[in-house]
């Protein structure tokens, strides 16, 4: 589904990805560790050229990512969710016209249809009462939850997820963890999500990879990952266990 | 600053002409940012005719030539005052604005969410909105023409008898052609730096909210800067088109 191979970006002097190669087979779900600054966002910009890689290449569904012009792209965003890490839903419209903003832009569909999709991610969020809602007067949980509703809107088969839980407690952590799982197994999305929230990722994955200083320094299931006897993992998980309560173990 | 500014427009000419027409958008930036501006620049032209108008009326006074202060007023408003005084207005309450709003939207990844549903965000945020500031300006402007003469004609009032079809016709008698167009036309020039420099800062925010801030105060400098640098190469172009000869 997803085949990156020797990727590298820099920012100036800071090598910020070095060599990253990567392969996420259809249905995965699969998590990106690391500390902060590793990279990680960076990583996942590049596979939707928000970001350009300095070399490497990326392909998705057989598809060459980094050749393609912007038409191309645009067409293959199309089958692509991707959850922002503050949700960055559009301040200026309500939640309805967030979520049929890439509907109304990217698909000839009727107003029958678009009401029926809207209806129905919102009820998968749980969140109908919210409609017609401002952005500024959803809390951050729903906010996320509004976020995700927007991307999967499209009916993606790829969904790309920057920290979800990044700045929730730790219920509404579980609760978007918990979400995400389902939709996923509802609508058969193969997903990359980049987190440090060792609970979301236990939820959600079934690969990892731990990204450090632009290299990945380890893959495998999240178990293989927590009870790894290298310095570096060990050091990140026990962090990250404390940082949970113990709750993973 | 200025090969970004350069590189920025030059991107600009090359989308606008690139369909889908964001038709619905520009009518919308144009009845919003004209909404918004109509009210202070309204009184400001308001004072501005006023002000002009009292002190024109001693300095001729001392010349013998006070018949000619509904003419000197109306040259000076249309050619000069009404045009500049809005585009300066107008870039600092909308150059900011733009700036602010899409220096918000970039830092908090919205431009973003936009790419990567498939919406190219520049036509989308950046072409409609210089497309919409660069003709409400003109608009803006001949209203603040209009309401600037009749500021100047209380002040008329005030130091000479004279009535509102006398002083009109002393106005529309002094002001010619050659006054009216370069001066509503060079607000098209003006227009378009006020949303060029606005979208440009703010698309190109970075930084977090100190990166918004930077965005919103810069952006009403350059432009204001920018506008009083185009108007003194507008005014000699249009002298040399539309040479003032009597």
């Amino acid at each position: 589904m997803v085949e990156i191979r020797d990727l590298h970006k820099s920012f100036g002097n800071n090598v910020v990805l070095d060599g990253v190669s990567l392969n996420v087979e259809e249905a995965d779900n699969m998590i990106v560790f690391g500390r902060s600054g590793t990279g990680k966002s960076v990583l996942l910009k590049c596979l939707i050229r928000l970001l350009e890689p300095d070399s490497g290449s990326i392909k998705i569904q057989d598809k060459d990512v980094l050749a393609m012009d912007l038409k191309e792209l645009n067409s293959l965003r199309k089958d692509i969710g991707f959850l922002f890490q503050g949700a960055a839903l559009y301040d200026s419209m309500s939640v309805r016209e967030n979520l049929e903003f890439p509907l109304i832009r990217n698909f000839d569909l009727g107003r029958k249809e678009i009401d029926e999709r809207v209806h129905f991610v919102l009820e998968a969020v749980s969140l109908l009462e919210a409609v017609d809602k401002m952005p500024s007067e959803l809390s951050g949980g729903m906010k996320k939850r509004i976020g995700l509703a927007r991307s999967i809107i499209t009916k993606p088969k790829l969904m790309f997820y920057d920290e979800p839980t990044t700045g929730l407690d730790p219920i509404t952590s579980k609760e978007i963890s918990v979400l995400i799982i389902e939709l996923q197994r509802a609508l058969k999305m193969t997903s990359v999500v980049v987190t440090h929230d060792l609970l979301c990722a236990k939820i959600i994955a079934n690969r990892a990879i731990v990204l450090d200083e632009g290299k990945i320094v380890k893959e495998g299931s999240i178990e293989d990952l927590i009870t790894s006897d290298e310095p570096l993992l060990k050091n990140f998980f026990s962090d990250e266990i404390i940082e949970n309560k113990g709750s993973l173990i | 600053m200025l090969g970004g500014l350069t590189t920025f427009s030059a991107r600009f000419f090359k989308e606008v002409f690139i369909p889908p027409y964001e038709i619905e958008q520009i009518r919308k930036h144009m009845i919003e940012l004209g909404m918004k501006t109509l009210p202070i620049v309204g009184v400001t032209g308001f004072i501005i005719g006023l002000v002009i108008a009292l002190q024109l009326s001693p300095v001729l006074k001392r010349f013998g030539a006070e018949a000619f202060l509904p003419g000197s007023v109306g040259i000076s408003i249309v050619r000069e005052l009404g045009p500049v005084i809005c585009a300066l207005i107008f870039a600092g309450r909308v150059s900011s604005g733009i700036g602010a709003e899409l220096g918000s939207m970039r830092v908090t990844e919205q431009i973003d969410a936009m790419e990567v549903s498939g919406v190219h965000p520049f036509r989308y945020l950046v072409v409609t909105r210089i497309f919409a500031t660069t003709f409400i300006l003109p608009i803006l402007t001949v209203y603040v023409i209009f309401i600037s003469l009749i500021g100047a004609y209380i002040a008329v009032v005030l130091v000479q008898n004279m009535t509102w079809a006398y002083y009109i016709d002393r106005v529309v008698f002094a002001v010619e052609f050659g006054d009216a167009i370069p001066g509503v036309s060079k607000t098209f020039v003006f227009g378009f730096i006020v949303g060029l420099v606005g979208c440009y800062k703010g698309y190109t925010a970075e930084n977090g909210t100190e990166g918004v801030g930077q965005a919103s105060t810069s952006a009403v400098v350059v432009s204001s800067l920018l506008i009083l640098i185009f108007d003194m190469v507008l005014v000699k172009l249009s002298l040399w088109i539309w040479p003032v000869v009597k």
